[in-house]
């Protein structure tokens, strides 16, 4: 068990600031994300949690006109760095997307399809445990070892989302974010990823964007709460959502006119 | 920032809530009062209907019991709505016991009246009572307007019924030692200023709530007290 | 707040107006339906005539008249030695004269070979060429009739007009009366039409030039513009950024589908023939001028086929690392192919109907020869059914309307090929 008093910070983000075009959309995030922790960004929609979250990975380098500022650095090493090759970054950096993903292949090749293109596998065994480890490690294994080749897609949204995480984590990163990931999910299958995200922050560091506020109560260690762009508060999730500090931290958590 | 909630209904479940708890908060002083009453000018007509009274005070807790567990279940409440919610529950179980103790200052009373002694020391008893009266009704005040500092103005006030408390208690034990005939009644009357000092300190739990309530902790420092009667010294 | 309307209210006025309002509106949808029931079963009809026409005009060129003759290969017309230089037709005339010992006037011999096609002697030398052997035998052939003996046995010229009014004389209907009585004619499966190139003989001519020419055409079509087309959409779509430029790229690639096709012959009379001198007539440079005008007809429902995968699925990929290419070449192209495919082969199916650019670069030609290559002359079907409406023989009406049908059975044909391969490579995501 990780100290929780004394943790390792693992993402550190210094006056983070994001423009898409004219509009701001981070307005200088400082923001420490612990090792080994669940961190929740809150907040309502548009207010730059999601933003952030794809800072980490740089995934907002494929949108047209985003430009983005300050520094975010992952162990120490500055993430936006021209010696930062983005591809190794996202393989470091694995993401789970809000509508489970999963390729139109089977799920054999969803989960392989990063180590074969990152070369980590070196023989077809190899390859097939990397495989069937990954599926394990995302719960996954007891429902489909029977059906590797069958479609990706034909498996259920919490299964999707499941081999969506198997496949974020087959290439072995450190960081998984996870951008709404239960809410195309029904209560169950919910259940299932979270019980499977305590299960994983063992290894990995996970940030996870959402909106239920139930959710971010359950399963994150520390709470982060965005405001149209801002950092407006960040801490303990007990205390976030017992005590805030901020009064606007706790019109959003108690869904109050704000 | 206003106060609302985006689903109003949320705001009238809380509402009620508080409704709740003043209803309950009224009770508990109208029992209260009556029993005083009861004693000050020995009339035992009404103590039959204090002794009934209590189980309305009983019922009311319940139901704000289950509406607070309702609106647990459904609104999944956050930070101080949370807090309310459970200082409402806690504040309802405190003030259901000030009803007992009413009812017993009712029970006790109908022996002292019966027994047609008349006592000096029921004028300080009466003050003692007076003062709580006043403390219960400021801290359901305070807990109507959320006015944290006034509710922990109870907590200076309690220091007074505590002394008081003990100079009584003092007085009552005199009386007993003089002679066994007074020694029944003189029980009863210890026990009914006992009740009435627990009274008090219940007020200031409910102060303590509406404290939590508002800043998220409970007070920090400690409780002022001036029971002398409970210290130590005194072997009960 | 206004009050609701209860639509079951005791209101008795509320109510019928209420009743009255669900009348009309189920009226409307009724009339709305009935609109374009109509709307189709018109176009199908229309459709339906069209078929039939075409379809029923081109039944007489499928079949021709054939009479049988007994042919002595004699050596005085051919010699086993050298078969190729053999005069066949001669051959054929003589045993034509054989059956009409009467005829010896040298006008009502010339009258009377005309009964039987130019081609007669094709079918004989053919055999001979492959089997030299049968110099000095008697073979037994059916060679073809002519074509207006042809269209007058399948009762296309009336033979109760007077003489003056109709094409064939009063004496080749006795000539043909005797074959006939001898039983010596029949109606045979026209092969001519399928194995032939263009004649100006209209049983002799034949679709197989210019559906060759078009196959020709077609392949270079595809080969050029396919990848042009592909790798521009690509590059438009997920490369290049959306700025002036491309806003201007994509204007003028819409402008281009919509240019009048004739243009593109002018541009490649210009550029691929008085520019780089490729041989005029060829199915190259009718194929790089198709090309031209089906790129944007690639360009455009490829883009919108790249346009229609679903964002998640890129960012699926670009999640685990892969690179911008390996999210193109692994995920995006494969799933966009079946688009690809569709918007291509309807591309190529409206390049198989041009005439118009090919006129320009010199397509529309009559040229007898099936083309071996795609620098050898050719011309193409729409061109060839374009030329046969223009002959003046009336067997030729015939003969357009069967290149119709071929044309259509052609397009029919890669149509089906656009549905399967759409079928083939379709997944789900």
């Amino acid at each position: 068990m990780t100290n929780i008093e004394n943790p390792k910070v693992k993402i550190k983000a210094r006056n983070m600031t994001v423009h898409y075009g004219d509009a701001q959309a981070l307005h200088g995030i400082d923001l420490d994300l612990n090792a080994n922790e669940v961190t929740a960004l809150i907040g309502p929609s548009g207010c730059g949690k999601s933003t952030f979250l794809r800072c980490i990975n740089r995934m907002n380098d494929v949108i047209d006109g985003c430009r983005v500022g300050g520094s975010l650095s992952i162990d120490e090493q500055d993430v936006y760095d021209a010696a930062v090759d983005v591809v190794e970054l996202r393989a470091r950096v694995g993401m789970v997307f809000q509508k489970p993903n999963p390729f139109p292949k089977s799920i054999y090749d969803n989960v392989a399809y990063g180590p074969r293109i990152h070369g980590m596998a070196q023989d077809r065994a190899s390859l097939d445990a990397l495989v069937e480890r990954s599926l394990k490690r995302a719960g996954l294994w007891q429902e489909v070892k029977d059906r590797l080749s069958a479609s990706g897609t034909s498996l259920s949204g919490g299964q999707q989302q499941r081999l969506c995480i198997a496949r974020a984590i087959a290439v072995n990163p450190d960081i998984v974010l996870m951008d709404e990931p239960c809410s195309a999910l029904d209560p169950i299958a919910t259940a299932v990823i979270e019980e499977l995200m305590e299960e994983l922050r063992r290894d990995y560091t996970i940030v996870i964007v959402t909106h239920s506020m139930q959710q971010a109560a359950r399963i994150s260690q520390r709470t982060a709460y965005f405001h149209l762009g801002d950092l407006v508060e960040h801490g303990q999730t007990e205390t976030i959502f017992t005590t805030p500090q901020h009064q606007q931290t706790e019109a959003y958590i108690s869904g109050k006119i704000g | 920032m206003t106060d609302s909630h985006i689903v109003s209904s949320f705001d009238r479940d809380l509402a009620d809530l508080n409704r709740l708890v003043a209803r309950l908060g009224g009770l508990a002083e109208q029992q209260f009062a009556a029993a005083i009453d009861a004693l000050e000018n020995r009339d035992v007509s009404s103590i039959d209907d204090i002794i009934a009274g209590d189980s309305a005070l009983d019922r009311l807790e319940q139901e704000l019991n289950d509406r607070a567990i309702e609106v647990i279940a459904t609104r999944a409440p956050m930070a101080r709505d949370l807090r309310s919610i459970l200082s409402a529950v806690k504040i309802a179980s405190v003030l259901e016991r000030v009803g007992d103790y009413a009812k017993n200052i009712a029970k006790r009373s109908r022996v002292i009246i019966q027994e047609e002694t008349n006592r000096s020391d029921t004028i300080s008893l009466a003050r003692i009572a007076d003062i709580v009266q006043g403390m219960l009704r400021q801290v359901l005040d305070a807990y109507a307007t959320g006015n944290a500092e006034q509710a922990m103005d109870v907590w200076a006030r309690d220091q007074e019924v505590d002394a008081l408390y003990s100079s009584l208690h003092g007085d009552v034990l005199a009386v007993i030692a003089k002679g066994a005939e007074q020694a029944s009644v003189s029980s009863h009357f210890l026990f009914i200023a006992k009740n009435i000092e627990r009274i008090g300190d219940h007020t200031t739990a409910v102060a303590e709530q509406v404290y939590f309530q508002v800043h998220g902790s409970m007070p920090t420092d400690e409780r002022p007290k001036a029971d002398l009667a409970s210290g130590p010294s005194v072997t009960t | 707040m206004t009050d609701k309307i209860d639509i079951r209210s005791a209101n008795p006025l509320a109510a019928q107006a209420y009743q009255a309002r669900l009348k009309k509106r189920y009226r409307a949808e009724r009339r709305f339906r009935a609109y374009g029931l109509a709307a189709i079963m018109t176009a199908g009809m229309i459709l339906l005539f069209l078929l039939n026409a075409i379809i029923f005009a081109s039944l007489p060129a499928f079949s021709h008249h054939y009479m049988r003759l007994d042919v002595e290969i004699s050596t005085d017309y051919v010699s086993a030695q050298t078969p190729q230089e053999g005069n066949y037709l001669g051959l054929v005339r003589a045993a034509l004269r054989e059956q009409f010992p009467d005829v010896t006037a040298r006008r009502d011999k010339r009258a009377l070979y005309k009964i039987l096609s130019l081609g007669a002697a094709d079918g004989l030398q053919k055999r001979v060429m492959a089997a030299p052997d049968l110099v000095g035998t008697r073979v037994s052939l059916d060679v073809p009739l002519s074509d207006d003996i042809d269209l007058m046995l399948k009762g296309l010229i009336d033979r109760s007009l007077p003489q003056s009014d109709r094409i064939v004389s009063d004496r080749d209907l006795v000539w043909v009366d005797k074959l006939l009585a001898e039983d010596r004619i029949t109606r045979k499966f026209a092969f001519a039409l399928f194995t032939n190139g263009d004649s100006r003989e209209p049983e002799m001519a034949g679709i197989r030039g210019a559906l060759v020419g078009s196959l020709w055409t077609l392949l270079v079509t595809l080969i050029v513009s396919f990848p042009l087309g592909v790798l521009a959409a690509i590059y438009l779509e997920e490369v290049a950024p959306k700025n002036r430029a491309t806003a201007l790229i994509e204007v003028n690639i819409n402008n281009l589908a919509a240019v009048p096709s004739i243009v593109y012959g002018l541009l490649g009379l210009a550029v691929f023939i008085n520019f780089f001198h490729l041989p005029r007539s060829a199915p190259l440079v009718g194929g790089l001028v198709l090309a031209l005008m089906t790129l944007p007809r690639i360009i455009i429902p490829t883009r919108a086929a790249f346009a229609a995968i679903p964002p998640s699925i890129r960012e699926a990929a670009l999640g685990v690392g892969a690179s911008r290419t390996q999210v193109i070449m692994h995920h995006v192209l494969p799933l966009a192919m079946p688009g690809i495919l569709t918007g291509t082969i309807i591309g190529l199916a409206q390049a198989a109907g041009e005439t118009a650019p090919l006129l320009m670069i010199g397509m529309m030609a009559f040229i007898v020869d099936v083309p071996g290559d795609v620098t050898a002359k050719a011309t193409v079907l729409p061109a060839q059914i374009y030329m046969w409406a223009n002959n003046p023989e009336r067997a030729f009406v015939a003969r357009t309307s069967a290149g119709i049908v071929v044309l259509l059975t052609l397009l029919l044909v890669v149509n089906a090929a656009a549905i399967y391969f759409r079928r083939r490579f379709e997944k789900r995501w």
